[in-house]
């Protein structure tokens, strides 16, 4: 355990450092102010940093300052938060070279708490509204042409991954929603580039996220997708379901000669 | 010049007593084509599975042809640009070639057109297998040795002719795929020393991808390379015919008969049958399994790419070789020379095809064997062969692997470089190990057959004697497999010559025949020889001897 007892004025030592940092990450990023200011309440944000405190703070350090186990949390942003701890990838389930999915371990109000805490730490970007989701009007051509210069060389022009270096790799997005899209793009997870308004404009993401939308429909015209892995699935499929029958269905020509 | 006199004879025949008989004979004196027909349809071929693998390849190359052909009424193979207007709404409005605007009509507004793509591809995926396993039916069976070189040679050639074929048309459609495809064939034929760059120059009409590309594929694909295949398939069909279809060892076979059935009726009817089945599974597989959705790759542009580009099964191996090959170059007089194209892509598929093509020859000179041969080998006679087989086979699959190392990457959460560096050091360690293996499962076999004719098989009845011990019951096994195991030709290898003749003068041609003697001895000196018939004979009246011996026991029990 990381954490044992700790002395009672050590709380008070930490809201000092981090009232600190925040004042200090505030006066340096007041000038830019890009991200869009969501409305919290006090108790919001005291219930996200005792959250933090109690199940972050080990590896991410207890100012969110980062540490040997963790990096920095100063002015990811209340994207980044909602996007980790929203699929389930923090808290990490084990140390490795990359977070994997799985179910959230904190509900949606904790999660909102978390990232109301964590964005009052530094500037960063927000949690998107539902009005930057609204993909009624995108451009789903465009945004499969957006998608194929920008995501298709890890994700796959499927959008079913596909493997990075050393291990690492860029997940599905079958089941990703339009929220957890949007805030990897502004964030940047793990290996993921940031993709910041100024290189793919809100009306482009929109786009993307129509078109991913529409890949997740798994319409197959067709027949069996073979989970659109290409021509590797496809080479496996006609050895053992093709030529598998066919040598079943000579023997059983042979056979009938005696 | 003096001309020489060739006799007409019309074919003689009594007057007609039916109108079939006498369709028959108008017919018959147009073409004189009766003597043939009856020799055709009295032709005798050998039954076996395994000699149906030829046959899969040849219903799906016919399969292929019907279905291009309904692909060609529609298909443009233009490099011009246009907006894409057809009923598949996520590519609306996108700039493509009309080589891929007219592949998505095929998909989307022709009627059929899905479904007839699908048979076409899932064929070609087909062809290309049953070709491969024909391929290594013909090799551990034996069945390329002398007459058959030839024919062994023409089937290289149509396996390189099949892969060429493929390629180029899984490069058509002009998808993101195929693009990518084209794009490495192009660095190959870059890579080749000096002349790599003009080459690809010409063949692409100037800068990749041109314009020029798509039509000259298309006539390559459509033309030039099935009327090569046509072409070498009628021949290497010509030549089972008249060389006659090989046999496996059995009661009554021997190297001068084939045992079998008549081509009319009954082959006739089974070939026929069987060409339904392929058709049938091949269209059930293309109507019920996507194949290349080309729409969800979308049309090619350079500057895109896409996770999990693969080429289609067939070209995986040379895929894997490139992704297996470090990254060398070097630089000779301002020119490069990339090793890392040139050797995966090049040099290992020449090396490859050239030792497939002559490995009836290599053989033969190593062997000695100039016999000619009609019964086939059972594998584990020929431990030797079997294991080159089966030692070029796990290279050759350890390279289709890697071919795949991204997918496998990501589908078992492994790291794509971990699995590099496996499979180079695989390469080179498994391979070798596999032919030692065989070769012993081989001789072990071997060992097994021996002990099957000299004391049959065990029938698993258990005596135990008065004295306390067991003994189980053999019986001699049947006719027909007396007659497979005995089958097998012991061959004896050829002996070391030595260095110097009768006068002690030194044999200047001794090197050569010293070298062929001990690949001779490589090939045959651990083959277990068959037993000989005094052995067979004393073996038989051991075990009579024994089971007397338990008959008398038991009557004496009987008798207490």
């Amino acid at each position: 355990m990381a954490l044992s007892k700790r002395h009672p004025a050590a709380l008070f030592a930490v809201l000092a450092v981090a009232l600190g940092t925040t004042g200090a990450a505030y006066a340096a990023v007041s000038s830019q102010t890009a991200p869009k200011v969501v409305a919290q309440t006090e108790t919001q944000v005291e219930q996200g940093k005792q959250l933090f405190l109690e199940g972050c703070s080990s590896c991410h350090g207890l100012a969110a300052q980062g540490a040997s186990d963790g990096p920095s949390l100063l002015g990811v942003g209340a994207a980044a938060v909602d996007f980790q701890v929203g699929t389930g990838r923090m808290p990490l389930a084990a140390p490795g070279i990359q977070a994997m999915p799985k179910m959230p371990t904190y509900n949606e109000e904790e999660t909102a708490a978390l990232a109301a805490y964590i964005a009052t730490l530094g500037a960063g970007p927000s949690i998107p509204t539902a009005e930057m989701l609204d993909t009624t009007n995108a451009e789903v051509a465009l945004g499969g042409e957006l998608f194929r210069t920008n995501c298709a060389q890890c994700h796959g022009a499927a959008g079913v991954g596909g493997a990075l270096s050393e291990g690492r790799k860029a997940p599905s997005l079958m089941d990703s929603s339009a929220k957890h899209i949007y805030e990897a793009m502004v964030s940047g997870p793990q290996s993921m580039p940031v993709f910041a308004d100024s290189t793919l404009s809100v009306e482009d993401k929109q786009n993307i996220i129509a078109y991913v939308t529409e890949l997740q429909k798994n319409e197959s015209p067709g027949g069996f997708s073979l989970g659109r892995q290409g021509p590797v699935t496809e080479g496996l499929f006609i050895f053992i379901a093709g030529l598998g029958v066919l040598i079943i269905a000579a023997v059983w020509i042979g056979a009938k000669a005696k | 010049m003096s001309t020489t006199e060739e006799s007409i004879q019309a074919p003689a025949h009594a007057a007609p007593t039916s109108k079939a008989g006498a369709v028959g004979y108008y017919i018959d004196d147009r073409l004189a084509s009766a003597s043939f027909t009856k020799r055709l349809v009295d032709k005798v071929f050998p039954d076996h599975w395994s000699f149906m693998l030829g046959e899969v390849a040849l219903y799906s190359f016919i399969i292929l042809l019907l279905t291009g052909t309904y692909l060609t009424l529609f298909f443009n193979p233009s490099m011009t640009e246009v907006i894409y207007n057809g009923s598949y709404v996520p590519l609306k409005g996108v700039k493509m070639s009309e080589a891929f605007s007219s592949t998505l009509a095929i998909s989307f507004d022709v009627r059929g057109g899905l479904l007839m793509r699908q048979i076409h591809h899932w064929a070609a995926l087909f062809f290309t297998a049953a070709v491969s396993v024909h391929l290594l039916r013909v090799f551990f069976t034996g069945a390329f040795r002398k007459p058959r070189e030839i024919n062994w040679v023409i089937g290289t050639l149509l396996l390189v002719l099949a892969l060429l074929e493929g390629f180029s048309g899984y490069s058509l459609p002009d998808d993101l795929l195929s693009g990518t495809g084209l794009r490495i064939a192009e660095g190959i034929i870059q890579a080749i020393p000096l002349v790599g760059t003009y080459v690809a120059m010409f063949l692409f009409g100037g800068e990749f991808p041109g314009t020029d590309i798509m039509p000259r594929l298309y006539s390559i694909h459509i033309l030039l390379i099935p009327g090569i295949l046509l072409a070498l398939i009628t021949v290497h069909l010509i030549m089972v015919f008249y060389q006659k279809h090989t046999q496996f060892p059995g009661p009554g076979r021997t190297e001068s008969n084939v045992v079998g059935f008549r081509l009319f009726p009954i082959y006739m009817a089974k070939a026929g049958g069987f060409f339904f089945v392929v058709f049938g599974i091949t269209v059930l597989i293309a109507a019920l399994v996507t194949i290349n959705p080309v729409w969800l790759y979308g049309p090619y542009t350079p500057s895109q790419v896409t996770a999990g580009s693969q080429p289609d099964w067939y070209i995986g191996w040379l895929d894997g070789a490139v992704r297996l090959m470090p990254n060398l170059e070097s630089h000779i007089f301002g020119y490069t020379l990339s090793w890392n194209i040139l050797v995966p892509a090049l040099v290992i598929p020449g090396i490859m095809f050239t030792a497939l093509g002559l490995y009836p020859w290599i053989e033969a000179w190593a062997t000695g064997d100039k016999r000619e041969h009609h019964l086939l080998d059972r594998p584990r006679n020929a431990p030797t062969r079997t294991g080159l087989g089966v030692m070029s086979l796990t290279f050759y699959m350890i390279l289709v692997i890697s071919g795949g190392n991204d997918i496998i990457a990501s589908a078992f959460n492994l790291s794509i470089n971990q699995i590099t560096w496996g499979f180079r050091f695989l390469l080179f360690i498994l391979p070798p190990l596999a032919f030692v293996l065989t070769k012993r499962i081989c001789l072990g076999l071997q060992r097994r057959d021996n002990d099957k004719l000299l004391h049959g098989y065990e029938t698993g009845r258990i005596l135990r004697l008065p004295s306390g011990e067991f003994l189980e019951i053999h019986e001699p096994i049947g006719e027909a497999e007396k007659a497979k195991l005995l089958a097998k030709a012991d061959v004896t290898p050829l002996e070391l010559p030595s260095k110097v003749d009768a006068n002690g003068v030194r044999n200047p041609k001794a090197a050569k025949s010293v070298a062929r003697a001990k690949l001779s001895q490589w090939f045959y000196s651990d083959v277990i020889p068959t037993p000989t018939d005094e052995e067979m004979r004393a073996a038989a009246e051991h075990a009579a001897h024994e089971l007397h011996e338990a008959e008398s026991h038991l009557k004496e029990i009987s008798q207490h």
